[in-house]
């Protein structure tokens, strides 16, 4: 098998975080040989961040809390496109999910009665929106995501999981009947190149953010699970769906957790009015993200900014006291003092709408097996690969992710994949076998980066491939300046694809896996950027000025981006659950 | 700006030397020095550090700066820097794969050593385990931790006995689930830790607690231990 060592697991995970490790720990635990390929030490990844909560009816808070109201909120923060046999099964299967994760040892916040303390979180009613505001957001103060992520590592340990840590996945190995057989993976430390050869191979790499000059995510946020993806020819759905969390720090981008406004902060402009009130006179602040995040976008518009450069808007907590913002929101106090250079005590945040979540990503089923579509726009599963979490679009966010929905969907998910492999593992399923060639993809973009000689740097392609995003594909878009916009990417391929490595060496080389992130980072904006463009309507997250109203006799429906084609096709959306209702369409107000 | 960074590369160095780097520092910004670390990655992207989320939490890029450990992107340069003069370098005590990159696996022997899992041999209920406001409190200032390793390798005793003692990082962790309500371990787990020199090692110097990232007191914790091993010593 060409140059290289193979190296055989039953099932093998991309990506360390919450998704990842919850699917792992499902394998492990059955006794399966399982490897977690991970570019960073697990618990440095991109879940360690979610601050505010892991939304779930486990009716602690919420006593008569119920999972059908949480999906019906879900539904509709999704503005419909969210499936909605994958939205009842993660809204019904959750309790169960988090219940697990505090007998692993989540160390939640406690209720007097010494049940798990729920927040309220953007987007949640009670009585299928009928009933008020409802507390549904299960929360370990404001450090929610490091808790479950140290906790889910833990669970890993004490379960045997097989980490490879700090190795980067290269590309997908696909055999000609197109089965995806394992993968082509490099290891940072030394540099060794190894094809890992499993039965299941699971994308759990989350999401991209990285795409754009402004955003909440990691460093590490490159989509190389989405790149790795389409190199393979496979389709991605709903990628102009992107979330832009209200309160990023301005400047620097840092996020501020939604359960700020649930303990009861609001959003103020230059006036000291709280203009949620105007847009949203019912969930004011609390309103779906798309809609917090598009008002405060308007109030600057309109001149009603705050700043020198009247660009951002204020986060008032100050009201609040310093007992409630010590007990329940430490980390803002933090990051609010480090990156804003501002004591929430004393005085309001400065923070700006900032790019914070991929709603869409590889199309799966509730079993996370990944979806390709026959000619005649039927499913068709694709042997030998699964998604989970972010990087996944199972779908249940659809157009718009509601706060605390992303820790449930990496738990349940993750879970899910997990008990679907093992159930197919134990059916004696064979190992299918790939040829050298079906090695190339991943071997080529290798030696193609360690020949260079010439070409452009890593760092100024990134920079001008995330100006192009923010510009022309912002919070509201517009025909003509995406085509603009998508020119600008075209011609950016090339010069992508040919980046100059200056460094070579085989000792932990980061610029390397900067350049292969860099373009994994670039089929993510393309696809982004052609979805955006093709999806003439404004639904959800996406808002366009010169189409302002949602379309549901054209698209109500998910749109597939084709990257061997470069073009857009559609898919229908789920309305059919299995033991409640369909909630139907609907205008969307809050 | 004079930015002097310790650089290793084990395939061409025979031993480490500081370079120097000029950076032009944006007026009227103070940068985090992972800022600036990315400026000097522009110039030579041979420079090689670990970093993810660079707000604090992660826990990636612990480094010695200016002789200080702590994290490069929560480090204002208004905080370190003086003479206009950053010096970078490995933390301490561990062995450099290459710059600023240590070798972190003794780090997380210790930690997995003392078993960092709620072990809880009770029948699991439908619902959550219950636990007061009053015993969660009790993990406020433990939990927290992100394995950045500032402290352990700014510790004497860690330093000497790498193998045998736990270090503050693993010990504040051994602490955490020690106080935790819901654990039933907490005998097996005090017999795990009761030799001369898996806790006993700690001699109370706290440059743990001077450079933890994170405001908090592995020392303390550790005293909590030596309390529970002397108590079940008597």
């Amino acid at each position: 098998m060409a140059n290289i060592r193979t190296m055989t697991f039953d099932g093998v995970i991309v990506g360390g975080g919450g998704s990842g490790l919850r699917a792992a720990l499902e394998l492990s635990q059955s006794g399966y040989k399982t490897a977690v390929i991970s570019k960073v030490f697990p618990t440095r990844s991109h879940t360690v961040s979610a601050q505010g909560g892991i939304t779930c009816a486990i009716a602690s808070t919420e006593p008569d809390d119920d999972w059908r109201w949480h999906m019906y909120d879900t539904v509709k923060g999704s503005d419909y496109i969210g499936d909605q046999d994958a939205i009842e099964y993660m809204c019904s299967e959750g309790p169960q999910a988090v219940f697990e994760l505090e007998h692993m040892g989540l160390p939640f916040s406690r209720n007097e009665d010494g049940r798990i303390y729920q927040r309220p979180f953007g987007g949640q009613s009670r009585e299928y929106g009928k009933g008020g505001q409802a507390a549904r957001t299960c929360a370990a103060a404001d450090r929610t995501g490091h808790a479950l992520l140290h906790t889910l590592y833990q669970a890993n340990l004490k379960n045997n999981t097989v980490f490879f840590n700090e190795w980067y996945a290269v590309d997908l190995v696909k055999n000609q009947q197109g089965h995806v057989v394992g993968l082509i993976a490099i290891c940072i430390e030394d540099g060794e190149v190894v094809f890992i050869k499993s039965k299941a191979t699971v994308l759990a790499t989350g999401g991209a953010g990285r795409i754009y000059a402004s955003t909440t995510n990691a460093l590490i946020n490159t989509g190389d699970g989405i790149g790795m993806a389409m190199r393979a020819g496979v389709p991605q759905q709903d990628m102009e769906m992107w979330q832009f969390h209200p309160t990023g720090i301005y400047g620097a981008g840092t996020l501020i957790t939604e359960g700020s406004r649930g303990e009861g902060g609001y959003l103020v402009n230059k006036d000291g009015e709280r203009f949620m009130e105007r847009y949203a006179p019912n969930a004011k602040d609390l309103a779906g993200r798309d809609v917090v995040a598009r008002s405060m976008v308007l109030e600057i518009l309109e001149g009603r900014g705050v700043g020198p450069e009247a660009d951002h808007v204020l986060l008032k907590l100050d009201h609040l006291g310093e007992k409630v913002l010590n007990d329940k929101l430490p980390g803002i106090l933090e990051l609010s003092r480090t990156f804003a250079h501002v004591d929430p005590v004393k005085e309001p945040i400065p923070v700006v709408p900032t790019c914070h979540y991929m709603m869409g990503g590889i199309p799966t089923n509730i079993h996370g097996q990944a979806l390709g579509q026959n000619a005649d726009g039927s499913d068709r599963v694709i042997g030998g690969l699964y998604a989970c979490g972010e990087a996944a679009c199972v779908s249940v966010h659809g157009a718009n992710r509601l706060g605390g929905n992303s820790l449930l969907d990496l738990v349940v998910f993750g879970r899910a994949s997990g008990i679907y492999i093992e159930k197919m593992l134990s059916s004696g399923v064979e190992q299918q076998e790939a040829s050298d060639s079906d090695l190339e993809l991943g071997l080529s973009r290798l030696d193609k980066l360690n020949q260079s000689s010439s070409g452009e740097k890593v760092a100024d392609l990134r920079k001008e491939l995330q100006v192009i995003m923010q510009n022309h594909f912002g919070v509201f878009r517009k025909g003509d300046f995406m085509r603009e916009g998508i020119k600008k990417l075209q011609a950016m391929r090339e010069r992508i694809e040919n980046p100059h490595l200056q460094d070579k060496s085989n000792a932990f080389n980061t610029a390397r896996i900067e350049a292969l992130e860099l373009q994994n980072l670039f089929e993510v904006a393309e696809a982004t950027a052609i979805a955006a463009e093709g999806r003439e309507e404004s639904r959800g997250a996406h808002a366009r000025d010169d189409f302002t109203e949602r379309d549901d006799e054209n698209w109500l429906c998910h749109s597939m981006y084709y990257p061997e084609t470069k073009t857009l096709g559609k898919r229908k959306v789920n309305f059919a659950p299995k033991t409640v209702p369909t909630f139907e369409p609907m205008i969307r107000t809050y | 700006m004079l930015v002097s960074v310790y650089r290793y590369n084990p395939e061409t160095d025979l031993k480490p030397s500081m370079q120097d780097y000029q950076v032009e520092i944006p007026g009227g910004k103070d940068l985090m020095v992972l800022d600036v670390l990315a400026l000097v990655k522009e110039q030579d992207d041979s420079v090689t550090y670990r970093r993810s989320c660079r707000e604090g939490v992660c826990g990636s890029d612990g480094m010695n700066i200016n002789g200080v450990n702590g994290l490069a992107c929560i480090t204002p340069l208004s905080e370190v820097v003086k003479n206009d003069k950053l010096v970078l370098r490995p933390l301490p005590g561990l062995p450099v794969i290459r710059d600023l990159v240590v070798d972190m696996s003794i780090f997380y022997k210790q930690y997995e050593r003392i078993e960092p899992y709620l072990q809880n041999d009770d029948p699991v209920p439908a619902i959550e385990r219950l636990q007061s406001p009053e015993d969660r409190a009790k993990l406020d200032g433990l939990y927290e931790c992100i394995l950045c390793a500032c402290c352990s390798t700014n510790c004497p005793s860690f330093w000497w006995n790498p193998e045998k003692f736990v270090g503050p990082a693993g010990l504040l962790q051994a602490y955490r689930f020690l106080a935790d309500s819901r654990d039933t371990h907490t005998d097996e787990r005090l017999a795990n830790l009761e030799d001369p020199f898996s806790v006993f090692r700690c001699r109370g110097i706290m440059n743990c607690v001077a450079v933890c990232p994170k405001g908090l007191n592995p020392t303390k914790a550790i005293g909590h231990i030596r309390e529970m091993l002397m108590e079940r010593g008597a």
